[in-house]
């Protein structure tokens, strides 16, 4: 078998003009967090107040609710991410279309990469939410009553900053996901880690170096971010509170 | 609003898209799904084993596959799958590999990570004294695990077994980033020919939703069917 390593080819300098390719890489990891992270935090708005209604009083809401879930949830990441980008600015209005289709050339596919993956990571959390708040003991919520809160102020002040506290460790890994899921935004023209692998391996035919240190590169930002998130999770552990959220299965 | 738009392309390209498109996945999904639960199976067995070195080495693979994307592991088989089948055959230069085989691969190889911790779970889910009886029998470690332990496993996963087997169906997609041609990508390739973006992929959606929604209601269905009664 024939494969020419060559490790020394991070220093080289990419067609592109950026500088070397380690630094083109780098780049990619700032594109995946700028994505990750903006479509976490509205995916943790959404799905908080999606998971808390589902779980409230009002048929109607909580049923609103249930289908927004399985909408985003039964349609691959993928097919979303093409509603977004190809389909939606057609179905606009022909003129916030045309503004839409002629954004500059990055935020053009970071807008709605950051739209798809807020939706369908909002639907991960809202299940997460709903699974703590159920889990916790009914008397929290008659306790609440009892001492002549609202339903809003009981939501408020009893039953979702215990939530919080219990769903901290599945959030994590839906944190984790969301990062992931960030590199299917490639197939929409958002240069991020993953695309600036393989647009690597095309420059430079040094396939298994490029994978290898994306690969890498993902590691070390699963690491950091589960190094952070176990100092908070101990921060806010709930005292003499064993019991942790039965994380809803399956998914990545 | 839909004045300007041809449904028609979606009857016309109907035939290509379910026999092309549809079988790919569908097969690929199937395959995948019953590689990846027996390769899942043989890791978690490696993970729980009390052979330090089995299970730290199982341990690292399923960590590693579950801390990168899908896109990347795709990429990876991609070009790896050539020089592991000259590997096999002893041959110089990679190897030609069909993209539904390089699929193949990727998809057992990455859900088996997956698949393992469910049946991490499933086999800590049987009671240790059913481990003590089978030994106590007289069986062996593999009759144990094979007559007894196993069996019960399945049964308590077989629910999140299924669920997992719909988020694979759904992943199955990511393989347009290949070319591959499975239904998102004969669609695809349709769409880009007769320049029909939105009504392909609105059907392609709409699709992918009725299966994955006709699937996971049928799977929510039995898990109230089967549960445990203890």
């Amino acid at each position: 078998m024939r494969y020419n390593w060559n490790w020394k080819i991070f220093f080289d300098l990419e067609p592109g003009g950026s500088g070397t390719y380690l630094a083109y890489l780098l780049a990619g990891l700032g594109w995946t967090l700028a994505v990750a992270l903006a479509a976490w935090l509205v995916a943790l708005t959404i799905g908080t107040v999606v998971g808390t209604l589902r779980t409230a009083p009002g048929a109607l809401v909580a049923k609103f609710c249930a289908a927004y879930v399985e909408i985003f949830r039964n349609i691959p990441l993928l097919v979303q991410m093409f509603l977004w980008f190809f389909v939606l600015p057609e179905l606009l209005p022909t003129a916030l279309g045309d503004w839409i289709k002629q954004l500059p050339p990055p935020w053009g596919s970071y807008v709605p990469a950051v739209l798809c993956l807020s939706l369908y990571t909002s639907v991960r959390v809202a299940e997460q939410v709903r699974a703590g708040i159920q889990s916790l003991p009914r008397g929290q919520t008659m306790a609440g009553t009892a001492i002549g809160l609202s339903l809003a102020q009981t939501y408020r002040y009893v039953v979702l900053p215990m939530t919080f506290r219990i769903v901290l460790p599945p959030l994590t890994s839906e944190f984790l996901n969301c990062i992931k899921n960030s590199s299917v935004a490639l197939t929409i023209g958002v240069m991020e880690l993953t695309a600036r692998a393989r647009a690597m391996q095309e420059f430079s035919f040094q396939v298994f170096e490029a994978f290898t240190a994306a690969t890498l590169i993902y590691l070390l930002t699963n690491l950091v971010v589960v190094a952070g998130m176990r100092v908070l999770e101990n921060r806010v552990r709930v005292p003499g509170f064993v019991g942790t959220a039965p994380s809803v299965p399956g998914g990545h | 609003m839909f004045s300007g738009f041809d449904f028609d392309v979606i009857r016309r390209s109907a035939g290509y898209l379910f026999r092309e498109g549809m079988s790919f996945t569908l097969t690929l999904t199937f395959l995948a799904m019953a590689g990846g639960i027996f390769f899942g199976t043989l890791l978690a067995m490696l993970r729980l084993s009390k052979f330090r070195l089995l299970s730290a080495i199982a341990g690292s693979y399923v960590n590693l596959m579950r801390s990168v994307p899908l896109v990347l592991v795709i990429f990876w088989f991609f070009f790896l799958v050539p020089y592991i089948g000259a590997w096999i055959i002893g041959a110089k230069d990679p190897v030609k590999v069909g993209a539904f085989l390089s699929c193949l691969v990727t998809f057992t190889m990455f859900e088996a990570a997956y698949y393992c911790e469910i049946m991490r779970a499933g086999i800590q889910s049987v009671a240790r004294g059913q481990v003590w009886a089978g030994y106590a029998l007289g069986l062996d470690y593999w009759q144990t695990m094979g007559k007894i332990v196993l069996p019960q496993a399945f049964r308590n996963m077989l629910p999140v077994l299924l669920t997992q087997t719909v988020i694979l169906f759904q992943d199955t997609s990511l393989v347009y980033v290949i070319s591959a041609t499975d239904f998102l990508g004969a669609a695809a390739k349709v769409a880009n020919r007769d320049g029909r973006l939105v009504e392909m992929y609105g059907f392609v959606a709409v699709v992918y939703f009725i299966v994955s929604f006709g699937l996971s209601s049928l799977v929510k269905n039995l898990q109230s069917r089967i549960a445990i009664i203890r």
